[in-house]
């Protein structure tokens, strides 16, 4: 069983004159361990992609099973806990909450898993300290550079020991050496701790890192092949 | 969970002090308003319910001056009354059962180095019953003395406080304007107070020295009636006003040139006006409530917006749509408990200096502060309700866009 199978996802907006097919008819598998890089020109449904597997939103039409559950039949609140369980984000502007620590920010997850103040405190710290940002741990967002938020938004995703990272173009807004450190991060995850990852890259540079690429155009699939790391 | 929802609506609400301060201001002058307003006419009511008993049954008081002016107007040029208009009240009517001619003027009262500036009334022996007043130490005056104008004087314990302090002022020798008097009785204390002046601060003595001593002339400011039990005010007025009209002279084209007032009548409708008072200004209040809470739906609703992408943070990472609900519900809560809170205490607070200022005792109704602050968290929940649902209905990808 992969971990995740698309069959024949597609995704529409708009109707009649105006109707954009953003996903036409993808079958797409992801197996537990992959490092994926996703590539392809701007509008070429990315993101789309990258959201019905987060379970932020649905496929118009298609199967989309997640370790082998049906996602299409589920509401809201049982897709929030799909995320809240099994899934990490990383996105391209960070998104930490401003004026919080960044203790609290990695705590957040575990609150809404209603883990206990003690233990919730050790484990953010635990995995402050894996993207060695252990001795910020009271810093505001506003006191960290871009490449040190950046981690800090890993170490948020990664505090609930999710199976799977799901990153939106993760380097987007940093310099290249920034950049090669977030992706030492992310493939260390994948190799040392099990983690499957997705991620979204405009660039070859960080594709590099992956072990396998998929290329999607006009919202289709075009290529998909596996690659030797770096 | 809640604790730490309760923790960071607290925190969010510190972080925009001055924003919180605002937004429940609706909710604080709302809450405090409803509490001064119940404080004060708890209070105002219980006074004029104390002075409707203490005032002598079947009382009614006749003053100079034309109708439809309040018991305190009708110094004019109307004839004054005098103490043979009393005497020809009792003597005509069989009806009344005592007659008391009341002449009444501010005076500095002195004794020793305290000067106390009391209302001094000069009466005979029946006003004590018919003003319903008893005696706790010493005596009335004797025939004797109202007779010839003996300068003797009976006093209220306020004023016997005020000169001598505690004790027994029986005997002591005060001067009262001009005069010299001695102090034969005191009154027994009674709490009450007529339109906001203390009834034990006052000096009672012989109508006789009063006007030949104090007021100079033979006029009486009142008198004071009661009638025999079992009879009605509407029944015995007329027959009081027919022979004052006669006395007066007054042709029948003339109006009255006097008053004849039913004390209990003006005292129920004095509380009858505080009732409706306090209903009006409540009514006033809890539309200022209202007007709070519209102040906090608003806010709240600025506040989603301008939190929305928090919002799509808190989905992504897994947050369910009652939790997301619940944070902004309890926001709306915790401010509008604030606000129930400084308004509790501004109330009281208002509600006892108003009480100071009117004298009439401070009468905080327990069950009306415990009201007003479920009321106001009912306030949050209903009002952030609308905002808090549309936070939890936002779409996690729209709000992850949003700016
Ligand atoms: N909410 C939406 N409403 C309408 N059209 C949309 C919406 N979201 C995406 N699209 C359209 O769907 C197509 C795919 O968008 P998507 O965001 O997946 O592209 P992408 O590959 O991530 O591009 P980029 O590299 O620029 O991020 C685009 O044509 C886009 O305009
Ligand atoms: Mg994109």
């Amino acid at each position: 069983m992969s971990m995740i199978e698309f069959h024949a996802i597609s995704k529409t907006y708009g109707s009649g004159e105006a109707e954009v097919r953003a996903l036409d008819q993808v079958d797409f598998a992801v197996e537990q361990g992959d490092f994926i890089a996703v590539m392809g020109p701007s509008g070429s449904g990315k993101s789309t992609t990258m959201n019905i597997i987060g379970c932020l939103d649905t496929p118009s039409s298609g199967q989309y099973l997640l370790m082998g559950q049906e996602v299409g039949g589920l509401d809201r609140d049982q897709r929030a806990l799909l995320r809240r369980n099994f899934l990490g984000f990383i996105f391209q502007g960070f998104n930490l909450l401003s004026r919080t620590t960044a203790l609290e920010n990695v705590e957040l997850p575990l609150v809404y898993q209603g883990v206990a103040p003690d233990e919730r405190r050790a484990r953010a710290l635990e995995a402050l300290d894996k993207v060695g940002l252990g001795s910020r741990a009271e810093h505001q967002p506003s006191m960290l550079s871009g490449g040190q938020q950046q981690r800090v938004a890993i170490a948020r995703a990664i505090v609930t020991r999710p199976q799977l990272i799901l990153a939106d173009e993760p380097t987007g807004n940093l310099d290249s050496a920034r950049s090669r450190e977030i992706m030492e991060l992310l493939r260390q995850l994948n190799r040392d701790e099990g983690m499957t990852v997705l991620m979204v890259t405009h660039e070859p540079d960080m594709a590099a890192y992956a072990t396998r690429v998929a290329t999607f155009v006009d919202g289709r699939l075009q290529s998909d092949v596996r690659q030797d790391a770096v | 969970m809640l604790f730490e929802t309760f923790r960071l609506a607290l925190l969010t609400v510190a972080r925009n002090k001055l924003r919180s301060f605002l937004t429940v201001l609706g909710i604080v002058i709302g809450v405090a308003s409803v509490i001064a307003m119940v404080t004060v006419g708890q209070g105002s009511t219980a006074a004029v319910q104390s002075d409707v008993a203490s005032l002598g049954s079947n009382l009614l008081m006749l003053r100079p001056g034309q109708p439809g002016r309040g018991p305190g107007g009708g110094q004019n040029d109307a004839t004054p009354l005098s103490a043979a208009d009393a005497e020809a009240l009792l003597a005509e009517i069989p009806d009344l059962v005592a007659v008391t001619p009341v002449a009444t003027r501010t005076q500095n009262v002195v004794y020793g180095d305290v000067t106390q500036t009391v209302t001094v009334s000069g009466t005979d022996n029946a006003y004590f019953p018919v003003r319903g007043w008893t005696l706790s130490q010493g005596r009335m005056f004797t025939e004797q003395e109202l007779r010839a104008g003996t300068p003797v004087c009976v006093l209220g314990t306020t004023t016997a406080k005020a000169l001598i302090g505690e004790g027994n002022p029986v005997g002591i020798q005060i001067r009262v304007g001009k005069i010299t008097c001695e102090v034969v009785g005191m009154l027994t204390r009674r709490e009450a107070s007529t339109f906001g002046q203390d009834d034990n601060d006052t000096v009672i003595m012989p109508l006789t020295a009063f006007q030949r001593r104090i007021s100079g002339n033979r006029n009486v400011s009142s008198i004071s009636v009661t009638f025999a039990d079992g009879l009605a005010a509407e029944a015995v007025t007329p027959k009081i006003q027919a022979l004052m009209r006669e006395r007066r002279g007054l042709t029948d084209d003339k109006a009255d040139d006097f008053n004849v007032f039913d004390m209990k009548q003006i005292s129920s409708m004095l509380t009858g006006i505080t009732g409706t008072l306090t209903g009006l200004l409540s009514a006033v209040a809890g539309i200022s409530l209202l007007v709070g809470g519209i102040g906090i739906m608003n806010i709240m609703l600025v506040s989603v917006t301008e939190r929305t992408r928090e919002i799509g943070i808190r989905m992504a990472i897994g947050a369910t749509e009652g939790q997301v609900l619940m944070q902004f519900l309890v926001e709306a809560v915790v401010l509008s408990l604030i606000g129930g809170f400084l308004g509790v205490v501004l109330g009281l607070g208002l509600g006892w200096a108003g009480s100071v200022a009117l004298d009439v005792g401070f009468a905080p109704d327990w069950r009306v502060t415990v009201a007003a602050f479920v009321f106001s968290a009912l306030v949050g929940v209903v009002f952030g309700y609308f905002p808090a649902r549309r936070a939890a209905r936002l779409d996690p990808i729209e709000a992850l866009r949003h700016q």
